[in-house]
């Protein structure tokens, strides 16, 4: 049996006294869609932050692939072929949309640190930062510094960013919060086109993405998993509803 | 495939304008330079000269780190300092012949490159880690540390008199002599044309992004793949460099360093420079270098309260024009060339009078004081005119240009807020 894609082991992070996440045991297998929801202050971006290396756990482990990453720096994890997207635009806003994804295209075609050549002059990076743009519906704006995007091609451009490097695991925080409807419907079309044969984890408030979107939902409430199954156990699961009575209705089952 | 190369090259800027934008100004920059020997400047442009192109490579290394890698270091001219003292070693070395003898004077800044670079890829291993503060006080810290050493270890630094030797030993190269002020012309237009070639190259390279993209978004640099604090080490070495290179040609120049080129003082020139041409552009500090060593050859001649019109104009560029001197003239340029060029001429113009009616009145205020302060009786009798410090009439001459000016430029402002709202 091939490892999982992601596998966290009895991870724990406190800060202080405050434990944030205690004792989250997950494994999300490759091609998995996986979401994390819970009530806001659960810990999920916490999670992320202990995954994509930002953060360092105060015990347990994290491996991708098998291997341990855990203690790695953020680029290194990066590098093994895990990409985040933040809650945040966190994006270059000096630059333009274009040369944002260039940068995110850099380091996986080999560019390094070069310094003796011209950005431009591989036509690798030129033709995946155009295929990326493309993917993503930018292409219109692609000159257009990143500070001037509205709000929705911002988030658009944040996930182009995440995807450019080409990782095979993908964190995406909150991708549509902030959105109207009908951005939700394309921003939710983008990811699942993006996201198609790789492994995906996403942290979403709206319901109707996730159940939209995931093979498996896993319930954190105060840095707890409660509850980790398909979106169909999910919905019938008294704990999760008990958690989040009154916080949010979970969507009943379409035909 | 033939269609993608069509489309990804429709994305990026075409052909022409690249060649507007990037070929066309650097070789209108070196036309100019290789045109001025033709003038037949004097000895004193000729030393100004010098000096400006000196100030004009040093300022853009320093723009590397501040510019485009957004570290504030207010130590530079370490790096243009031991650059400086090795060339002028170098030059010694050549003098005695051996093997140095086969070194031609010529290529020094070479050295000067390589002896700043190689300072600080070792000063920047630490002072990198951490970019803001932290590394503006590591670059203080670090500076007073070598200002200090230098004054302890003669036998490198030479103590008060300095390190001096003759650049006129060794080989030849293109017939340069490297004795006469003419000689010296075309050895600044070398080094100068090659340096400003080769840092807006490195704009342009996969590094020379990322410098920006750490500059702008450190952690999410982290996220694609980079560690920002090798993109911050290697920029500030490549800066090192180049201001070792500019160290190289004031050793040529000078025929001398002494400890005080590695102090604060041209550290912190060397930020009002880059600052007040405009740091957000390539060219900003080319234009902050020549206007700032013009400003401190030239004033001086004309006024002894010339440091104070410099500082003054340091805190009036950081308060109002914050994109610097480059910032105004592009600014202007796009303005004439929009949507409403008349109205923009216009507004221009009655802010450009009432910041020279202000500029009329401190000036006097300026002039009469620093007589008034020297106490020699000195009056400030500019074109004929008389300016005593006791008589009404000069300080009506102050303050109504002064306030004159302040009113327009408020109402000015006010009404294009209003348009604007």
């Amino acid at each position: 049996m091939t490892a999982p894609a992601l596998s966290l082991k009895n991870l724990c992070k406190s800060f202080g006294p405050a434990k944030i996440i205690n004792d989250v045991s997950l494994d999300i297998q490759k091609g998995e869609r996986h979401a994390i929801i819970g009530p806001n202050g659960a810990g999920k971006s916490t999670l992320f932050n202990l995954i994509s290396g930002l953060y360092t756990p105060t015990s347990g482990t994290v491996s991708l692939n098998g291997t341990l990453i855990s203690g790695v720096p953020p680029y290194e994890i990066n590098r093994m072929g895990l990409s985040r997207s933040f809650q945040v635009s966190n994006i270059f806003a000096n630059m333009t949309v274009r040369e944002n994804v260039r940068c995110g295209v850099l380091h996986s075609l080999g560019q390094g640190y070069s310094f003796w050549k011209s950005v431009t002059s591989s036509k690798e990076v030129q033709e995946k930062t155009y295929a990326v743009l493309e993917h993503c519906a930018l292409l219109d704006k692609a000159n257009t510094p990143a500070a001037l995007l509205p709000y929705a091609d911002q988030r658009a451009l944040e996930i182009a960013i995440t995807i450019a490097g080409g990782a095979e695991v993908i964190l995406l925080d909150e991708p549509t919060a902030g959105m109207s409807h009908s951005e939700t419907d394309r921003a939710v079309e983008l990811i699942r086109k993006s996201t198609e044969g790789k492994t995906l984890v996403i942290v979403e408030h709206d319901m109707g993405v996730i159940f939209d979107l995931a093979d498996r939902i896993s319930v954190l409430v105060y840095g707890e998993i409660i509850a980790s199954a398909p979106p169909s156990e999910i919905r019938g699961d008294p704990k999760v509803r008990e958690a989040y009575l009154g916080d949010e209705a979970l969507p009943e089952e379409t035909v | 495939m033939s269609d993608t190369t069509q489309t990804y090259a429709d994305i990026g800027p075409s052909s022409g304008a690249k060649f507007r934008q990037r070929f066309l100004p650097i070789a209108i920059f070196a036309a100019i330079i290789l045109a001025i020997p033709m003038l037949d400047p004097s000895r004193t442009m000729l030393a100004l000269m010098h000096q400006m192109a000196i100030y004009i490579v040093f300022a853009l290394a320093y723009n590397m780190l501040l510019g485009k890698g957004g570290m504030l270091s207010f130590g530079h001219a370490v790096y243009f300092g031991l650059g400086g003292y090795f060339c002028m070693h170098a030059m010694n070395w050549i003098e005695e012949g051996g093997i140095w003898g086969a070194y031609p004077t010529f290529f020094l800044p070479l050295l000067g490159f390589l002896a700043g670079g190689v300072a600080a890829a070792v000063i920047g291993s630490f002072s990198t880690r951490r970019a803001g503060t932290t590394f503006a006080m590591i670059s203080l810290g670090v500076a007073e540390l070598i200002f200090a050493g230098a004054f302890m270890f003669d036998s490198l630094f030479g103590g008060e008199q300095g390190i001096s030797g003759d650049r006129m030993n060794g080989p030849e190269v293109f017939g340069l002599t490297m004795g006469p002020q003419q000689d010296i012309y075309w050895f600044m237009a070398f080094w100068t044309i090659l340096s400003v070639i080769a840092m807006y190259a490195f704009t342009r390279t996969p590094l020379g992004r990322l410098s920006e993209a750490t500059r702008d978004n450190p952690q999410r640099v982290e996220f694609i793949g980079y560690n920002p604090t090798r993109v911050r080490w290697l920029v500030f070495t490549a800066s090192g460099a180049f201001a070792g290179l500019a160290g190289g040609m004031s050793a040529v120049n000078y025929e001398i360093f002494t400890p005080e080129a590695l102090s604060l003082i041209p550290s912190g020139f060397v930020l009002i420079m880059a600052y007040v041409g405009g740091i957000t552009y390539f060219a900003g500090p080319i234009m902050g270098a020549i206007l700032l060593t013009y400003m401190s050859s030239m004033l001086s001649d004309f006024t002894e309260a010339w440091l104070l019109y410099l500082g003054l104009m340091f805190v009036v560029i950081v308060m109002y024009a914050p994109r610097g001197i480059a910032g105004i003239v592009f600014g202007f340029w796009d303005g004439i060339r929009g949507s409403n060029p008349g109205a923009y001429l216009t507004n221009w113009l009655i802010r450009l009078f009432g910041s020279l009616l202000m500029l009329l009145g401190l000036i006097i205020l300026v002039e009469v004081s620093v007589r008034w302060s020297n106490g020699w009786g000195e009056v400030f009798e500019p074109f004929g005119m008389h300016f005593p410090h006791e008589s009404i009439l000069t300080w009506i001459a102050i303050f109504v240009p002064l306030g004159a000016g302040a009113a327009i430029l408020r109402h000015v402002t006010r009404e294009k807020e209003e348009m604007a709202a």
